[in-house]
């Protein structure tokens, strides 16, 4: 019984209920960073590690936070591991935290990291909390990971960097379609995307439009 | 140095902070049914961004530069605090939100239940914290960051309260099941930011 609830926990985020495509949470940064498939994935890694600390450390101290000021100790916690997440990056991958810009910081803002906080981890014990956030950092990242593969195998032929389809401009075949790589294709992508989804599960139709 | 013009026009159209950074999605589509309850939203978001943007730019540059602590005293000129940032910037901005959130209560309640959830989670709005962080980033000082915190919070009102408008038409159209609701909203979006991009060559 236990064991069938953390597998539900930590597995029902990623088609059931994903973060991005159901519970519309944190798709500001799901569309900037997924221009290519390097900075998409690091932004998975580190969503993934953000929102299972957070939950851990929320869920902690869930019973000692007075619930006036619930948020703003929520958000202390999160911008603290927000910030060890940037140096982090700063230090080991320059490049890459170089080219997310401003968007390393923007997962503080990221309304998964909070919503899960808010939502799950006041209320429930550190282990599952943990599973939780990890499971919604998997959905997001499912999401995420899709969209960047799209995005950079059709806007510049190529998946991490490695060109698989040869352009024309260096003597291929393949026309790189350049709109793919700028913030529309993103938006069309999701949605496109969230059509596929609620054909397959068609339970999670909206009713009302 | 840009002129003010210049910061100005690039918040509002080419550089719109919803269209082209995606940032402040969350409630940027979950607040969009209706054009009322947009607008409201869109006001608040521009008073707080012009609010916080310059506030955190002075906490910026007096306190978190490297060598700001300067003028408390001079041995402390090589200090960089620069890495408390993400926390010092979000701080403010939940203070003010939640002085923001006392006032509308008291003094207009329609709007305060209107808006309901989506006024605490104006502190989670990534726009206003992306404002601050391209703020520094492009080095603005005190007024250039005002005029930046102002239109760029126009900017996203302004989306906001077209993407209601056209939701609200889109009630009486025949949307596919799969589509309904966000799925639609999604490729609007998407068709709004192809627009707001032809405005990107004039400036």
């Amino acid at each position: 019984m236990a064991k069938q609830k953390s597998k539900d926990v930590l597995l029902g985020p990623i088609a059931d209920s994903n973060p991005i495509a159901l519970q519309v949470l944190g798709i500001c940064s799901a569309l900037a960073v997924t221009v290519n498939m390097n900075t998409a994935l690091t932004m998975c890694v580190a969503v993934i590690a953000v929102t299972a600390c957070s939950n851990l450390c929320v869920s902690l101290v869930r019973t000692f936070i007075p619930s006036s000021i619930r948020i703003i100790v929520q958000m202390t916690i999160i911008a603290s591991l927000v910030i060890v997440v940037d140096q982090l990056l700063k230090a080991y991958a320059f490049d890459v935290s170089k080219s997310m810009s401003v968007f390393v910081g923007l997962i503080i803002t990221n309304c998964i990291v909070m919503g899960r906080a808010e939502a799950f981890a006041m209320k429930n014990k550190p282990s599952i909390s943990f599973l939780d956030g990890i499971g919604n950092g998997l959905g997001y990242s499912a999401v995420l990971l899709v969209v960047g593969f799209f995005r950079e195998l059709f806007g510049k032929g190529s998946l991490f960097g490695v060109e698989l389809l040869e352009p024309i401009s260096k003597g291929g075949w393949y026309s790189p379609n350049g709109m793919m790589l700028l913030p529309p294709s993103a938006f069309f992508l999701i949605g496109l995307l969230i059509w596929a989804l609620r054909t397959w599960k068609p339970a999670q139709v909206e009713t009302e439009g | 140095m840009e002129s003010y013009l210049d910061i100005c026009l690039k918040a509002i159209f080419s550089e719109n902070l919803a269209l082209s950074f995606f940032l402040g999605m969350c409630t940027f589509l979950a607040v969009s049914k209706n054009v009322k309850t947009a607008l409201g939203l869109g006001g608040a978001v521009i008073v707080v961004m012009a609010i916080t943007i310059p506030t955190n730019n002075l906490i910026f540059v007096f306190f978190l530069k490297k060598g700001a602590l300067a003028w408390i005293n001079s041995d402390l000129k090589n200090v960089d605090l620069s890495f408390l940032g993400l926390i010092s910037y979000i701080g403010v901005i939940a203070a003010i939100v939640q002085i923001l959130e006392m006032a509308l209560d008291k003094y207009l309640p329609t709007l305060y239940n209107e808006l309901g959830i989506f006024l605490p989670l104006i502190t989670v709005n990534c726009a206003i914290l992306g404002g601050s962080l391209f703020m520094v980033e492009r080095n603005y000082d005190v007024v250039q960051s005002l005029v930046y915190g102002l239109s760029a919070g126009f900017g996203w009102a302004l989306a906001i309260a077209a993407l209601a408008g056209i939701r609200e038409k889109l009630k009486y159209s025949n949307v596919p099941d799969g589509l309904k609701g966000l799925g639609i909203t999604f490729i609007t979006v998407g068709l709004m930011a192809l627009a707001f991009m032809s405005f990107g060559g004039m400036f």
